[in-house]
């Protein structure tokens, strides 16, 4: 088993996650990222509540950081992975970082670099699953096949359509919502 | 597209874009080789006229080598003295690849480093390795302790 398993997805349920930080930890293990966090975890409102939300890549099917980078940098592969901005093209121009709907590019500014997830591609394109999704205790991460999460959480449905606006956004992550769910409004403000 | 940001739309080439670079591709080769044949007729190769001086006898040691040019042209030669006591004069430039060659006084052979070609430092011929002909040789006129080189007898047979 070394190769890409098409038949595996990943499902990401940002209301399960505890803020433990293992998936950043885990992330950071990994050198090909220069050792820094690929997986954000976020405070939602701290002064209120202790609840964290993750956010990783999502691998959009038309991904606009790709589409808005002048220098060809960031392409998408033909498993729909959409790969972090490549060393030799990348100009640190923070156009992708500022068009990401989900915020998910970050200039790293030491190295005048744009790096982000890339779904663990060393190893999802050897048949192994990305590290973040093998640690993570709460279910908040889970990589697999579509059976084996329904089998899981049998109440929710997986969904890969975010509403922005007039603006529908399709991706390879799915989210976890409540059963039924076709589709997650971001902002419906038109 | 002109850059697709698909991997493999970026990395896809089209049967008329590969047929477009053959085309290019073979004819300016054929427009080169053109261009080389048409030199070689149009410009005569260099030719030394009369006898040319080099140096003195007693400037080259026995196993020793001396470089040297003729005016009006930029081959390069180098000026050999054998162990048997003999000079002779070569075109510094292997025949295969225009490398520049050495002599190696230990094996009386000139060797080219780039693809070990190895001539025969008497004769000039190919010994071993990929040049395909002999090395180009000058004739050596030795008077009183004064060397001179000329273009050899029969030079049109010369390659």
């Amino acid at each position: 088993m070394n190769a890409f398993r098409t038949d595996q997805e990943f499902f990401m349920d940002p209301q399960r996650c505890i803020g433990c930080h293992a998936c950043e930890m885990a992330c950071a293990e990994c050198e090909t990222n220069g050792q820094l966090p690929m997986i954000h975890v976020d405070y939602v409102d701290r002064y209120y509540t202790p609840q964290t939300s993750v956010q990783i890549c999502m691998h959009c099917e038309d991904p606009v950081c790709a589409k808005v980078c002048p220098a060809v940098a960031i392409e998408k592969d033909e498993y729909g992975i959409v790969h972090s901005a490549k060393t030799d093209r990348c100009i640190a121009c923070s156009n992708c970082v500022n068009a990401c709907p989900f915020g998910v590019p970050k200039k790293i500014q030491p190295m005048d670099l744009m790096m982000k997830c890339n779904m663990c591609y060393d190893r999802t394109s050897a048949g192994k699953k990305p590290m973040c999704a093998t640690v993570c205790p709460s279910g908040a991460l889970f990589y697999g096949t579509r059976e084996e999460m329904a089998r899981q959480r049998p109440n929710s449905t997986p969904v890969n359509s975010f509403k922005f606006g007039k603006q529908t956004v399709k991706t390879r992550v799915n989210i976890m919502m409540p059963k039924g769910a076709t589709e997650l409004v971001v902002d419906d403000s038109e | 597209m002109d850059f697709p940001i698909d991997r493999v739309e970026a990395e896809h080439v089209s049967r008329r874009e590969f047929a477009k670079f053959l085309c290019l591709v073979s004819g300016g080769m054929a427009v080169g080789s053109g261009w080389v044949a048409i030199k070689d007729k149009i410009i005569p190769p260099f030719r030394i006229k009369g006898e040319v001086f080099v140096c003195k006898t007693t400037d080259v040691t026995r196993g020793g080598t001396h470089p040297f040019t003729v005016e009006g042209s930029r081959v390069p030669f180098i000026l050999i003295h054998l162990n048997d006591g003999s000079f002779r004069a070569y075109e510094q430039k292997c025949t295969h690849l225009s490398c520049a060659v050495f002599y190696s006084p230990d094996h009386n052979k000139i060797e080219c480093p780039c693809h070990h070609g190895f001539f025969d430092a008497s004769t000039g011929a190919v010994l071993q390795g990929p040049p395909p002909r002999p090395l180009p040789h000058l004739e050596v006129v030795i008077r009183e302790d004064e060397i001179f080189v000329r273009e050899p007898q029969g030079h049109d047979q010369q390659t």
